[in-house]
């Protein structure tokens, strides 16, 4: 009976962090073609729905109405799978991320969580490095060149930028002496993180950014050189995994740099999950903003910002963080 | 020393250059966008864009056409077709007048070739449809019952007609010379 509660609850949990996400990303996607509509003097969609509301609803039955093509020298396997390699890493992230203090129903604590892993900040860590997969097959099994490009691209920037992301967060554990993102919040009980290790916080957000291939580093696909990139040769809701990957990413991203740097749920006055949607949508909107900004890195540019400055930074921050650890307790 | 000064300098051109386009950015979103919503607010166009093409009629009210098939000959795509006929008074018309819109590339030629100001382009552009067929226009959806962009003039006033009355007769016709009189 206990069991049975507790795996009821818990599909309880997964089906709500899934409708709430991929309700957000698919908003996402509309905020995003609205608010750059309008940083470039333009409306953006408005006319599906009353302010274009119906939008996201319109393309997903468009996409899933739309014909699947598979090229005809692609790697039939791969190719089919490649998208949900892309999409599932990102999802399942998801899982370990806290949003809010545990709960207590009928004398029974609900923990706001779907695991609380404690090694939480490790298994993110590790799904964005599986990302990679999704989009690297992805280019490869296309059989295109642009898409071969754009998967390779894909590859070396997003293996590049793996390691800042994870030296930007070796303070963010120190400090919090968890890998447990729960046990991360409660430890900006007195003070964000953001106030404490500015450094990391930028370099995080840099990393980030280059993972999740958004302006400036959307070399992958780059549209003046590559086309499409790695997604070229998709079509319909395959294309649409990668799509809703990119923006779940966004989400993500907010989700992590809340919880890693602004204190996660913790705030006055409002209650905790405003608080963390605030935090949390602060992130893709300075995406955008960046989006519609600044232009795209070149290659070498890029790499050289990877291994030249983020990486020697991010292990100078971590190496100071721990002496002034040390020398004052 | 030197080197280094330069270093954080550039930092600071470089980080002054971004904070300027996001600024740049930031400021868009609160102005209104130029954006004109197209069937809610139609702009008015010029009066020679190349759009649908009419024929045109004279003061009087009558086709200016004469079915010179200069049009037809002008246009590139050949979409341009007619039979011509002649009138009582010798006055050449259309029979026949067909133009089809779905090979028309709007490209004017006809209406320049034309030497009655008969054919001419209107600003409307906002017909197409899915029956390829509904595109073929006959004369009588050519036609309008106004002059065009020049409803003063009339070709058939200075030429086109049989003299009636013999030569300098005709308006503003000087009389003929007698060239005998030019003789030594």
């Amino acid at each position: 009976m206990n069991m049975l509660l507790g795996v009821a609850v818990m599909l309880g949990k997964m089906a709500l962090v899934l409708g709430v996400v991929l309700t957000a990303a698919a908003y996402l996607v509309l905020l995003e073609r609205k608010l750059l509509g309008r940083m470039q003097l333009r409306y953006g969609p408005n006319r599906v729905g009353f302010f274009g509301l119906l939008q996201p609803l319109a393309d997903t039955v468009k996409m899933l109405l739309k014909e699947d093509t598979v090229p005809e020298g692609a790697d039939r396997f791969v190719y089919l799978a490649a998208p949900a390699l892309a999409a599932a890493p990102v999802l399942l992230s998801f899982a370990v991320v806290p949003f809010g203090e545990p709960l207590v129903l009928f004398g029974r604590s609900i923990p706001l969580v779907v695991t609380d892993l404690n090694v939480g900040l490790l298994f993110v860590l590790a799904m964005s490095s599986l990302g990679v997969y999704g989009v690297a097959l992805a280019g490869w099994a296309s059989d295109n060149k642009y898409s071969l490009l754009g998967g390779i691209r894909a590859a070396a920037q997003m293996v590049s930028y793996e390691i800042p992301l994870a030296l930007s967060l070796v303070p963010v554990v120190m400090l919090a002496r968890s890998l447990n993102l729960s046990e991360i919040v409660a430890a900006q009980d007195k003070c964000w993180f953001l106030f404490m290790q500015p450094v990391s916080f930028a370099l995080f957000l840099l990393s980030a950014m280059a993972e999740s291939r958004r302006i400036p580093f959307d070399l992958p696909e780059a549209e003046n050189e590559l086309m499409a990139g790695f997604h070229t040769e998709y079509s319909g809701m395959r294309f649409g995994l990668f799509f809703l990957g990119e923006y779940m990413n966004m989400i993500l991203l907010g989700l992590l740099v809340s919880i890693f740097f602004l204190g996660g749920w913790r705030g006055p006055l409002l209650p905790p999950l405003v608080w963390l949607g605030l935090k949390t949508f602060l992130v893709p909107v300075f995406l955008i903003w960046t989006r519609a900004s600044l232009p795209r890195l070149r290659y070498d540019q890029l790499m050289a910002l990877g291994w030249k400055v983020l990486i020697p930074v991010a292990l100078a921050n971590a190496l100071v963080t721990g002496a002034v650890l040390v020398l004052w307790p | 020393m030197s080197e280094k000064s330069g270093f954080w300098r550039e930092i600071a051109r470089g980080a002054a250059g971004l904070a300027g386009s996001y600024r740049e950015t930031l400021r868009h979103v609160f102005e209104a966008p130029i954006t004109e919503q197209y069937p809610e607010y139609k702009r008015v166009l010029p009066e020679r864009s190349r759009g649908r093409i009419i024929l045109t009629r004279s003061p009087d009210g009558q086709e200016r056409c004469v079915a010179c098939y200069l049009c037809s000959g002008a246009c590139p795509v050949n979409c341009i077709s007619m039979q011509s006929a002649e009138g009582p008074g010798g006055r050449r018309y259309a029979a026949w007048f067909r133009i089809n819109f779905a090979r028309c590339i709007y490209c004017g030629l006809c209406e320049e070739a034309c030497p009655t100001l008969a054919i001419q382009l209107t600003p409307e552009f906002a017909f197409s449809g899915p029956d390829l067929a509904a595109f073929v226009f006959e004369k009588e959806d050519l036609l309008v019952d106004h002059g065009g962009k020049d409803s003063e003039y009339d070709f058939y006033k200075h030429a086109g007609v049989a003299v009636e009355g013999g030569k300098g007769s005709h308006l503003d016709e000087d009389e003929p010379i007698d060239v005998r009189t030019l003789l030594p």
